[in-house]
C-alpha cells in the first residue's frame, strides 16, 4: 500500500504496540539542553538508572546563556546553575557530543544538530524542547517532549506514543520578491489556525517547497508546532543530500551511498493518503505580520489591524479584544504605520546564515531609524556567527546600527538578560507572540529576517518589497 | 507519581482561549532544577500585579483582584474549566507542575496542545476532553452556583455534575492503566528491555551510520 513520509518514518521505529495502540517508538537522537533535562537526570539518578545509549545525545546549552560576550560567572545565579548542572550530567553521563557554553560549535540546538550532520534522514529526534519539530527538515520525525519523556528516552530510548493523523501542507507555485519559508509558515498558521495542526504530523509538499533551501525547509518546519502539530516534515531530495554532504558527524565513503540511497525512499509514495490536505496557492503569499497574541493572529503588510467585531464565534472575539488591549493597538490601523521599539533578528526559526544574509541585504548602507533603542542579531550558533564574519555580514549590520552578539537562545524567549521591558514594541523572528513572551508586557510582532530589518530601518513595519 | 481513581472537588472557570504555556508559568520560572514549588507561579502575569521573580516570597506579591482564580469562591478548587487549545506553545513541563503544585488534579476543555496534553498524564494530572455543548453547559452552571462541584470517576469514565446528569469521556486505555495505578511509566517500557535491545541491533547491522 502507498504510504505517506510519516507512515514510513513511523513504521520504521516500532518496538512494540499495546492492545490499544500505544506504541514504543526507538528513539536515534536526543537533543538536549539545560533547562528541561536537570530534573529528567535527577529523576534517573533517584531510581538507580542510568542512560540507555549516550551516544545518541547531543547537548548544548542554549536558553540561559549571556549573548552579550560576559562570562557566565557574572550571569544570574539561577541560569548559571542550571548551565552547570548539564555539564555536570554530561561529564557524569555522556554524550556523542557536548557544546558547552563559550565552545566555537556551541549555539542554539535546533541550529547545531542540522549543521553538525548529528540530524540525519529518517531518523528519529527528541528533545525537551517543542521547535524540535525543525528537524524534520530533513524528514526526520523529530518532536518535542516533556521533561518526563526526557527521563523516558533517557532510560529506555523509547518513547511511548501513538500515531497521530497525518496533513499534507501542499505549496504550489512560485514565491513573489520579497516573501520566505517565515512568510508561509504565518501564512499557513493564519488559514488553518494554531490548533489546526493538533493531533496531526504535517508534511510540507509542493513545489514552493521544494525549491526552498534547508534553511528555509527549517524555518518551515519550525513553526509546525505553533500550527498545533508536534512534527513538521519535508522529503528527501537533492537540496537535502548537498546540505548534508561533509557534515561533520554525517557518514562517510562507502556508509555514505548506502545512507544516500535508504534516504531517496524517504518521501510519500504516489497515491498515498493523508488524512486532510490543505493546498495553498504560494503567489498569495505575502510578507506576513502578526498584530495579536497568537501566531495565527496575522495579516499582510498591506493589511490593517481587525476589529473584534470582525469575528463572529463570541470566545474568539473577546481574544481579539484582550489581545488588542495588550498590544496596544487600534482596529483598523494599518499595519506600516505601526511604530517599534525593538528588533530582534534571531532564534531557532530565524538565525542561520541565510536569514542573515537576507536581512543584510536589507540594513547595507542604510542606517536604523532614531526611534528604534535596540537592533540586535543574534546568530544561532558560533559557526553560523564564523560563517556571517567571513563574509563580513557583521560589518554590514554593525554599521546598520544593530548589535552583534553571540549565540543563544536570547529574546526569543527572554530567559537570560535579553528581553523587552513593558509596553515596548518589537519585531522580532522569533516564533511565538504570546503575553510576556519576550519580557513581562512586551509587545511581540512576527515577521522574516527582511521584513525586520525593513522594520529596523523604517522605525515601523514597512513592505521589504519597496526596500530592496 | 499519585494515582487518579475518583476526585470530587470544586470547580473554577477559565473562560479565555488558546492558553499558552508562557502564561501558565512565565520563563524566569523555568530556571529551577526541581520538580516541585511552582504552584505560587502558576498564571503569574495574570494572577499577580507585579512582575515575579524566582525565589521570592509570593505570599507577599499584590494580586490581581480581577483574576479568577484569587476569587474567594474559587479557592481550593481541583477542577479546572478550559477553553480551546489549551496549554499551546512550549513543551515545557513546569506547566502541568504548576498546575498540580496549585492543588488541581483535572482540566476540563474541548481540545489541548498535543505535548501538554501527554506532559499532564505523566503527572497525575488528568485532562478531559469534553464536547463544546457540555463544556458550555459546565461554564454556565459553575457561573451560576457558588460552590460548584463536580464529581470524576476515571474508571467508568464519567463526570457527574451535581443535578446526576453524566457525561463520559474518552480515555486511552493505557493512559487510564498508568493513571488509575500511579504507574511510573519507565518502569513498565523497561519490561520490554529485550525488544528494545532486539530492535537496536537490528538498527545497527541496517543503518550502522546512526551508531558511529
Amino acid at each position: 500500500m502507498a504510504q505517506t513520509l510519516y507512515d514510513k518514518l513511523w513504521s520504521g521505529h516500532v518496538v512494540h504496540t499495546e492492545d490499544d495502540g500505544t506504541t514504543l517508538l526507538y528513539i536515534d537522537r536526543h537533543l538536549v539542553h539545560e533547562v528541561t533535562s536537570p530534573q529528567a537526570y535527577e529523576g534517573l539518578r533517584l531510581a538507580g538508572r542510568k542512560p540507555w545509549r549516550t551516544g545518541s545525545i547531543v547537548a548544548t546549552a542554549d536558553h540561559n546563556v549571556p549573548t552579550d560576550g560576559s562570562d557566565l560567572s557574572v550571569a544570574d545565579p539561577t541560569s548559571r546553575a542550571q548551565v552547570e548542572t548539564l555539564d555536570d550530567n554530561i561529564r557524569t553521563y555522556g554524550a556523542l557530543a557536548y557544546f558547552p557554553y563559550r565552545d566555537k560549535r556551541q549555539g542554539i540546538v535546533h541550529v547545531i544538530g542540522p549543521e553538525n550532520g548529528v540530524t540525519l534522514p529518517g531518523m528519529t529526534v527528541v528533545c525537551g524542547d517543542s521547535h524540535t519539530s525543525t528537524h524534520g527538515a530533513f524528514a526526520c520525525l523529530a518532536q518535542g517532549i516533556g521533561t518526563s519523556e526526557v527521563e523516558h528516552v533517557l532510560a529506555t530510548q523509547c518513547l511511548l506514543q501513538k500515531k497521530s493523523k497525518s496533513m499534507l501542507v501542499r505549496v504550489e507555485g512560485e514565491l513573489g520578491r520579497g516573501v520566505s519559508a517565515k512568510d508561509i509558515a504565518l501564512y499557513v498558521i493564519g488559514q488553518i489556525g494554531t490548533a489546526g495542526g493538533t493531533g496531526y504530523a504535517i508534511e510540507f509538499g509542493g513545489s514552493a517547497i521544494r525549491a526552498l533551501s534547508m534553511e528555509g525547509r527549517m524555518t518551515l518546519c519550525n513553526m509546525a508546532i505553533e500550527a498545533g502539530a508536534r512534527a513538521g516534515m519535508v522529503a528527501v531530495d537533492q537540496t537535502t543530500i548537498d546540505y548534508l554532504r561533509g557534515r561533520p558527524f554525517a557518514p562517510r565513503d562507502e556508509q555514505w551511498d548506502r545512507a544516500v540511497e535508504y534516504w531517496r525512499t524517504l518521501k510519500s509514495d504516489d497515491g498515498a493518503q493523508h488524512d486532510r490536505v490543505v493546498d495553498i496557492d504560494a503567489r498569495r503569499i505575502t510578507p506576513q505580520v502578526t498584530w495579536g497574541t497568537s501566531p495565527e493572529m496575522v495579516t499582510d503588510i498591506r493589511g490593517q489591524v481587525p476589529a473584534p467585531e470582525d469575528f463572529a464565534d463570541p470566545v474568539q472575539r473577546e481574544g481579539v479584544a484582550r489581545a488588542l488591549q495588550y498590544m496596544g493597538l487600534t482596529p483598523r490601523t494599518p499595519i506600516d504605520q505601526i511604530r517599534i521599539d525593538k528588533v530582534f533578528i534571531g532564534s531557532c526559526t530565524n538565525s542561520r546564515i541565510e536569514d542573515l544574509r537576507a536581512a543584510a541585504k536589507v540594513v547595507q548602507g542604510r542606517h536604523i531609524a532614531d526611534n528604534v533603542k535596540l537592533a540586535m542579531v543574534v546568530p544561532g550558533s558560533g559557526l553560523v556567527r564564523a560563517q556571517a564574519e567571513a563574509e563580513g555580514l557583521d560589518k554590514v549590520f554593525k554599521a546598520a546600527g544593530f548589535e552583534w552578539r553571540e549565540p543563544g537562545c536570547s529574546m526569543c524567549l527572554g530567559m537570560n538578560a535579553d528581553r523587552l521591558d513593558p509596553g515596548e514594541r518589537c519585531a522580532s523572528t522569533s516564533n511565538r507572540n504570546f503575553e510576556g513572551r519576550q519580557g513581562a508586557g512586551g509587545r511581540t510582532h512576527l515577521v522574516s529576517p527582511q521584513m525586520a530589518a525593513a522594520a529596523a530601518i523604517a522605525g515601523r513595519f514597512a513592505d521589504v518589497r519597496d526596500v530592496v | 507519581m499519585n494515582p487518579f481513581t475518583t476526585l470530587d472537588g470544586l470547580v473554577a472557570p477559565l473562560d479565555r482561549a488558546n492558553v499558552d504555556t508562557d502564561a501558565i508559568i512565565p520563563k524566569q520560572y523555568l530556571k529551577s532544577i526541581k520538580r516541585s514549588g511552582f504552584g505560587p507561579t502558576l498564571f503569574d502575569e495574570w494572577r499577580y500585579l507585579d512582575v515575579g521573580q524566582p525565589g521570592q516570597d509570593h505570599s507577599k506579591r499584590p494580586l490581581n483582584p480581577d483574576f479568577v482564580l484569587n476569587q474567594p469562591r474559587f479557592q481550593g478548587a481541583s477542577i479546572l474549566l478550559v477553553r480551546e487549545n489549551f496549554g499551546c506553545g512550549s513543551s515545557r513541563e513546569h506547566a502541568p507542575w504548576a498546575i498540580e503544585d496549585f492543588g488541581f488534579r483535572a482540566i476540563l476543555g474541548t481540545t489541548f496542545a498535543d505535548i501538554f496534553f501527554n506532559n499532564c498524564f505523566k503527572n497525575g494530572l488528568l485532562p478531559i476532553r469534553l464536547p463544546q455543548t457540555e463544556l458550555e453547559q459546565l461554564f454556565l452552571q459553575c457561573a451560576g452556583t457558588p460552590g460548584y462541584r463536580l464529581r470524576i470517576d476515571l474508571e467508568s469514565q464519567t463526570v457527574i455534575r451535581p443535578d446526576g446528569h453524566v457525561i463520559r469521556f474518552d480515555v486511552e486505555a493505557f493512559r487510564k492503566y498508568c493513571l488509575l495505578n500511579g504507574f511510573d511509566d519507565i518502569g513498565l517500557t523497561l519490561r520490554q528491555a529485550d525488544k528494545i535491545r532486539d530492535f537496536e541491533a537490528r538498527r545497527r547491522i541496517e543503518q550502522p551510520w546512526l551508531f558511529a
